[in-house]
């Protein structure tokens, strides 16, 4: 099986490569990167006008399976991905029950197997049932292929145990996922604290809920020598922090999502429960902080924290409504047009921030157009221009706060593997 | 009964308003229409029979998430001087952690054929949420920590039948300003009106915030209430202090009590207000809370002519004035 795809724009920031060429794809790798490539390949892809590039890996990703299968499951959800340009999922363990041992890898394994169209890189809980309480067994979860261990939705209150699992962890050189978020001082939080949740009366999230959480998690990582990365940064002081530490030295590493680069709590105004998510949505200074953080490389990459949630739950007063987004299949056209088109950052960072970048964290061989790489690709039309509808997504669920925006930019064509599993606005399988 | 015809703008606009749910998407006039209309309203009080027809084969619905007799009641006398059908929808929280959303219950009141709900919710924004998702007029009775906008409609109708003006006039709010409702809906309506505002109480009860939108902000009782024409007392809850936010109410009686001692500091025609219900002895002494400065009742009785002015207004948005007459 080969497939060789032609006339492209080639950007491969792995490498800095950003040149028109052919990419030939042998069996399930990356055989050859060049100008006109002569080849009798099976299938031709034209890419011209198209960019070509690595496929996106997600770092954060809710799949729901097993146990929460109404809001998405793998079927649905690595198809949203394939959809949204991305090859590699990172699937959160927070699911019913929780992925706290080598049988729920197993399970997720073997459901992936028969349903996945994309890669699903599995995260294992850091501690029994998420509960906060007893750690898992890092190492039989390490070869049965955890990538990297997180609480995420039950931050770990507890600095012992946090203490211990970054300790123990450094073992693998495998990074704990942090989701920073001092309970206390956010309990009953709606948004974030500020002028507006003052105005909308609903209850304030303080930005130190957020920070005071990265500060104590950067020195524990400090002291330990174990890999922290912080989840969807969201707050000025949080970058700050990270800053801070990697000029340090320490072994930090974060990521900021695409709401949090592209909304503020303003968003909140008409109380739709499609913007409330956790960490809540902050300020304008935060955003530019974000995106400051991106330029500089403070902020490493970007990952969607999708986290599908029935229409039914959302469609419901704020105290009510869970917390959280979908993003797959709205990234990477609402980063282009929020982010490049408007000249925050170019699109070779941008695709660095979703492809290499994640890839290096994770310890992959994936996110680079290298010749013998895996050939996980998308190819990009940047000049689409079209209105989000979460009607027409290939999740489960339509939580999406980007409802009727304008964007540009959509994959038009995913290739896992060697495979062409998405093309055209259709699922290949 | 008839509209105030200076304010024709205001009405045309209160005319296509389809619900009341805060005072800070209203304009002044507005708001003064409002008031305009309740003095109407409020002559009828001392007449033998203290009904008229207007909205006579109309509904209300009193929805009520929170419990809240004061309110409700209001509310339900306005409703029948009018001569609406009044029915009281009680809804314990409880009901509704059984799986019956917001959203069903409002469907289900809907298809009983009511024309306004009359909605009180523990959820800031609950009303916003049910007007976007039903066909009958919305009046917010109070949501969460947000807004209770016939609450600021009474209480500045309360000060503009004393004081005949608001331009100027120095009003302090004080107490729990970070979770009341009634604090916001009497900020943006007097803000727009002219009056001054400061809010004062302890810091961890204050949002400073609120100095954006002209809002004085103190946290010293005899700095803000000096030479102030209106003092509006908000009740002091128990939680409150369970929660740390300030740490006894000895404490609070100490720094922030209003006692006959503090009301000389204001200025001699001060005006004693409070939404209640009171916690004597605690945010206002015995002797203050029934002294000759406090209006307390009067603001009950303002309650029920601003009510009807409401529901009045509203149905003319609505094209329920059919059943009007001279």
């Amino acid at each position: 099986m080969s497939i060789l795809i032609q006339n492209g724009r080639v950007i491969d920031p792995a490498s800095g490569r950003d040149e028109a060429m052919d990419v030939l794809i042998e069996d399930s790798k990356i055989a050859r990167v060049a100008k006109g490539i002569q080849a009798n390949a099976d299938e031709t892809i034209d890419a011209k006008n198209k960019i070509v590039a690595p496929g996106f890996v997600d770092m954060h990703v809710h799949l729901r399976e097993p146990g929460r299968e109404d809001k998405e499951n793998i079927h649905s959800g690595t198809r949203a991905a394939a959809a949204g340009g991305f090859t590699s999922v990172c699937a959160m363990p927070n699911t019913t029950p929780v992925c706290d041992t080598a049988q729920g890898l197993q399970f997720l394994a073997s459901r992936a197997r028969d349903n996945a169209v994309v890669n699903i890189l599995p995260v294992a809980a850091v501690t029994v049932g998420q509960a906060g309480e007893a750690i898992v067994e890092f190492g039989d979860l390490v070869y049965y292929g955890a990538v990297a261990f997180s609480d995420d939705g039950n931050p770990i209150m507890n600095a012992e145990i946090m203490c211990r699992a970054l300790e123990y962890t450094s073992m693998f050189n495998v990074p704990i996922l942090d989701h920073c978020d001092n309970v206390d001082l956010s309990k009953d939080g709606q948004m974030r604290s500020g002028a507006n949740s003052v105005r909308l009366g609903l209850k304030g999230i303080p930005p130190a809920s957020e920070s005071s959480q990265v500060a104590r998690d950067i020195d524990l990582a400090q002291y330990t020598g174990g890999r922290v990365h912080i989840c969807h940064v969201s707050v000025r002081q949080s970058v700050r922090h990270v800053a801070n530490a990697k000029k340090s030295g320490v072994n930090v590493t974060c990521e900021a999502t695409p709401h949090h680069l592209t909304l503020t709590d303003a968003a909140m105004e008409g109380y739709d429960a499609n913007f409330k998510v956790n960490p809540p949505l902050g300020s304008e200074d935060d955003r530019r902080a974000l995106i400051e953080g991106l330029r500089d490389g403070t902020i490493d990459c970007i990952a969607t924290d999708h986290a599908p949630h029935t229409d039914m739950e959302k469609d419901n007063v704020m105290t009510e409504a869970p917390f959280g987004v979908i993003g797959l299949e709205s990234a990477f056209p609402v980063l282009y047009t929020d982010l490049v088109l408007t000249g925050e950052i170019g699109l070779n960072l941008l695709l660095e921030k979703i492809t290499i970048a994640p890839s290096r964290i994770l310890n992959l061989k994936k996110g680079t157009l290298a010749e013998g790489a895996d050939a996980d690709i998308v190819v990009l039309d940047l000049d689409e221009e079209y209105a989000i509808d979460p009607q027409k997504f290939f999740s489960r669920s339509h939580n999406c706060p980007f409802v009727g925006k304008q964007v540009k930019g959509r994959p038009v064509a995913t290739i896992v593997g060697g495979r062409v599993v998405f093309r055209d606005g259709q699922i290949v399988t | 009964m008839r509209v105030a015809t200076e304010t024709k703008t205001a009405a045309e606009r209160l005319v296509q308003r389809k619900h009341l749910l805060g005072l800070e998407e209203m304009t002044k006039e507005e708001i003064l229409l409002i008031l305009d209309t309740a003095k109407s309203f409020k002559e009828i009080f001392t007449r033998s029979v203290k009904k008229v027809p207007t909205l006579r084969g109309k509904t209300v619905v009193n929805l009520f998430f929170e419990n809240s007799t004061r309110t409700r009641t209001s509310f339900e006398i306005a409703a029948k001087r009018l001569s609406a059908d009044v029915v009281n929808f009680s809804v314990s929280t409880s009901s509704v952690t059984k799986g019956e959303t917001l959203l069903d219950t409002a469907r289900t009141i809907e298809a009983m054929g009511a024309d306004f709900i009359v909605m009180r919710h523990g959820t800031s924004g609950a009303p916003w949420f049910l007007s976007r998702r039903n066909r009958a007029a919305v009046i917010n009775a109070g949501d969460g920590t947000h807004e209770h906008p016939t609450q600021g409609l009474l209480d500045a109708y309360t000060i503009l039948e004393h004081k005949k003006r608001f331009e100027g006039l120095k009003v302090v709010i004080l107490g729990d300003i970070s979770h009341s409702r009634v604090a916001r809906s009497n900020i943006w309506a007097l803000t727009k009106l002219g009056a001054q505002v400061t809010i004062c109480g302890p810091r961890t009860l204050i949002p400073s915030s609120f100095a954006d939108y002209g809002v004085r902000v103190s946290y010293d009782l005899k700095e803000a209430i000096s030479d102030a024409d209106v003092i509006n007392l908000l009740r002091i809850q128990l939680e409150r202090q369970q929660r740390n936010l300030f740490p006894s109410i000895r404490e609070y009686r100490l720094l922030y009590q209003i006692n006959e001692q503090r009301l000389a500091m204001a200025k001699p025609d001060v005006l004693i207000m409070h939404p209640g219900p009171i916690n004597r002895g605690v945010e206002i002494s015995q002797e203050v809370a029934d002294g000759p400065h406090s209006v307390i009742l009067e603001q009950v009785t303002n309650g029920v002519a601003v009510r009807m002015a409401v529901l009045y207004l509203l149905a003319g948005s609505r094209g329920l004035d059919e059943a009007e007459e001279d």
